[in-house]
């Protein structure tokens, strides 16, 4: 099968686009990707999405029906778990279903399982279930999953090196920002570099003299140790990369403040913002601010929080 | 050490009957109400679901009224319910509480520990004899699952309002100081004649009508504002996706709601193939075997933000399509109020009454023999 596929710009996109994009090239397919979220994009998945859903899962509705006339088939894989004992976000689990669900015609979705959990061998089967659809040859899907895995592992570099992920995938490769003030910014990287969902608070943030952090440019290591140091440890991959950036940024110091961004709705970061929040008032020099955004955030409300967090931090480092 | 876990419908009668037996103090918290929900909502985040605001706030009310060790339930995920025990310490600590904490993680999180908590709750006791308590205290439970699921059956048919709400407590009350296998059996027997002899009207036409969502949501009466006693005196016979031993038990062939997980999984598969964590799976699946089965309609609830059952939320309407039945979700947060829900539930009802009423009208023209006496129905509806 030789076939166009859409990568929608949202969710896990920021994540592990160049893997799939790999895989899906080196199994003949052409890569069609959606482009930045716009107020259509956002309208289009508002209207069709269930109210009660977080801002992120509507706008990824937004990005399929961005494609769905331009693609044979859209890719919205399954991805369960990452790492051993955990899960993603349960609007993960059931993406595809959800993508189903939606009121409008789109075509084929293409819906992968990424399962760790079940162990090396059923991981792989299930990517070479998923090579089936476009070739036979068990080889080529081998080699098509190699080149996915290396363009991700240079990827991976590119982001410990300071590079933002729209800036990398859209081969922009600035020099990583200077500033006179250090903010680390924690929360979901589908929240933190789509600059529609944050009104464009990490360019603000550059713009204001601040030099921008986030969770991609500390070591996994470094993040899982982090996370360990909770009582109990979450069961939840992508939260323990945003609580154990958070952790050690509180623990190094090596920022002036933390800005977290988290989305209305959800699940998880309703309670990671209470860990966070705890942490940052009993056992942190490191101020913490909450910001939490859905389709209705302002631009104004936002700017006016941020500066004065930010001039709140350049006030305590004078005295 | 006076211990005390949150209210979820019948479980502070669960726990009452175990401690008796491993020989705990238990403080069940004073009954859910508005202040527990003031209070819990005070030292919560903003959105977590209904649950985790509830719990804090019975934990609260236990505590203040001598409770001094917390039982609560972890949890491996993907529902945030899992991570609930960390969060309430949290936020109870930082509002200056002094309390122990106890939680009881499931046996996925690893048997050791399972074993050990339960071995805190029931000091001196053999792992036997623990077996021992738990199978018979269960059993009990059990037998109370099947009162619950009588009355919500068979409250449509009663002839005089009240008589079985009545009977059901009466019931209860019977079960509950019976400690022995032979006290349980013989209980058991009483209960359920009391209920069996509550004046029916079984040829009464009802509307079949199932209710599917969230566990805590369904079986705390508090946050679902007790429309299951409402539906029934209304006359609609109910059936419920979830009881509370089927949801504390491992087993998974869930035997007082007796439709097995693996029989769920199959029914939602075309529309959702894969566990969302809670319960959007099988109210997914519930939704359609209740559809098969042919009743009326479905009543979905659960709390605002709930991650699993926003998924089914968004996936029903394609169920309500395909299998041709009327579905209507509560979304249930602390600024809910009973009147929206009741109005919004009378509506419902009306349209699954003139529904049902046109559907056998239909049939009726092929049989007009049965024509009179179903339009006559119909009207009594």
């Amino acid at each position: 099968m030789s076939a166009t596929v859409g990568i929608p710009q949202a969710l896990l996109y920021y994540k592990y686009y160049p893997l799939w994009e790999g895989f899906l090239k080196g199994l003949g397919a052409e890569v069609v990707t959606s482009n930045v979220t716009t107020k259509r994009v956002v309208n289009a998945g508002t209207a069709v999405a269930e109210n009660e859903l977080c801002l992120p899962v509507k706008i990824f509705f937004g990005h399929l029906i961005e494609l769905k006339d331009k693609v044979d088939a859209l890719f919205v894989p399954r991805v369960i778990s990452v790492e051993k004992d955990t899960y993603t976000c349960p609007k993960f689990l059931g993406l595809p279903d959800l993508a189903r669900a939606v009121d409008v015609k789109l075509p084929k979705i293409l819906d992968p399982y990424f399962n760790i959990r079940l162990g090396r061998r059923r991981y792989y089967e299930a990517i070479f279930d998923f090579g089936k659809l476009f070739t036979s040859s068990k080889y080529k899907i081998w080699r098509a999953w190699q080149s996915g895995v290396r363009a991700q592992r240079l990827y991976q570099k590119k982001l410990l090196s300071g590079l933002s992920p729209l800036d990398i995938l859209s081969g922009i490769e600035d020099a990583p920002s200077k500033g006179n003030i250090k903010i680390g910014v924690a929360g979901h990287p589908y929240n933190v570099h789509d600059p529609y969902i944050n009104l464009n608070l990490i360019k603000k943030l550059k713009s204001w003299g601040a030099q921008v952090f986030t969770e991609e440019m500390i070591p996994h290591k470094v993040l899982d140790r982090e996370a360990g140091k909770l009582p109990k440890r979450l069961f939840w991959s992508y939260e323990k990369e945003v609580v154990g950036a958070a952790f050690h940024w509180m623990q190094t110091k090596s920022v002036d403040g933390i800005i977290y961004i988290l989305s209305f709705a959800c699940g998880q970061d309703s309670l990671i913002q209470v860990l966070l929040e705890t942490k940052a008032k009993k056992q942190s020099d490191v101020p913490l601010m909450s910001l939490v955004i859905d389709e209705h955030s302002g631009e104004a409300g936002l700017v006016t929080r941020v500066e004065a967090f930010i001039d709140m931090l350049r006030w305590r480092s004078i005295s | 050490m006076r211990v005390t876990t949150p209210h979820m419908g019948k479980l502070d009668r669960i726990f009452l009957d175990l401690f008796a037996r491993t020989g705990i103090e238990y403080i069940a918290p004073p009954k859910t109400s508005a202040r527990t929900l003031q209070l819990g909502v005070r030292y919560s985040p903003e959105f977590a679901c209904l649950p985790l605001k509830v719990t804090i706030g019975n934990f609260i009310e236990a505590l203040e009224s001598g409770a001094d060790t917390l039982l609560m339930a972890g949890g491996v995920g993907p529902c945030r319910f899992g991570y609930y025990a960390e969060i309430q310490k949290c936020v109870l600590e930082e509002a200056g509480y002094k309390f122990n904490m106890i939680v009881l993680e499931p046996p996925a999180a690893g048997w050791k520990l399972f074993i050990d908590t339960v071995k805190i709750l029931a000091p001196g006791k053999s792992i036997y004899q623990i077996w021992q308590i738990i199978k018979v205290s269960f059993r009990k439970a059990r037998i109370m699952d099947e009162l619950e699921k009588y009355v919500l059956k068979y409250r449509a048919y009663e002839v005089n309002r009240g008589d079985t709400t009545k009977a059901y407590k009466k019931a209860l009350d019977i079960i509950q100081p019976a400690m022995t296998n032979e006290e349980i059996t013989q209980a058991a027997e009483e209960a359920f004649l009391i209920l069996e002899s509550v004046e029916k009207d079984m040829d009464r036409p009802v509307l079949k009508v199932g209710i599917v969502g969230e566990f805590f949501v369904l079986l705390e009466p508090f946050t679902n504002f007790d429309i299951e006693e409402y539906l029934g005196n209304m006359g609609v016979s109910l059936e419920r996706s979830v009881y509370l031993t089927d949801w504390i038990s491992p087993s998974s062939k869930n035997p007082v709601m007796g439709i097995s997980d693996s029989e769920i999984a199959k029914a939602a598969k075309p529309y959702l193939n894969h566990f969302v964590g809670g319960e959007g799976l099988p109210s997914v699946g519930h939704t359609i075997i209740y559809a098969k089965e042919g009743l009326d309609g479905v009543i979905q609830l659960f709390p605002f933000t709930c991650m699993p059952d926003t998924i089914a939320k968004s996936i029903l309407p394609q169920v309500s399509r395909d299998f041709d039945i009327p579905i209507i979700s509560f979304v249930i947060d602390e600024q809910t109020g009973r009147a929206g829900i009741i109005t919004r539930l009378e509506a419902f009802i009306d349209l699954l009454a003139s529904r049902k009423k046109h559907k056998d009208r239909l049939q009726a023209l092929g049989h007009g023999a049965h024509r009179r006496e179903l339009a006559r129905s119909g009207a009594a509806l």
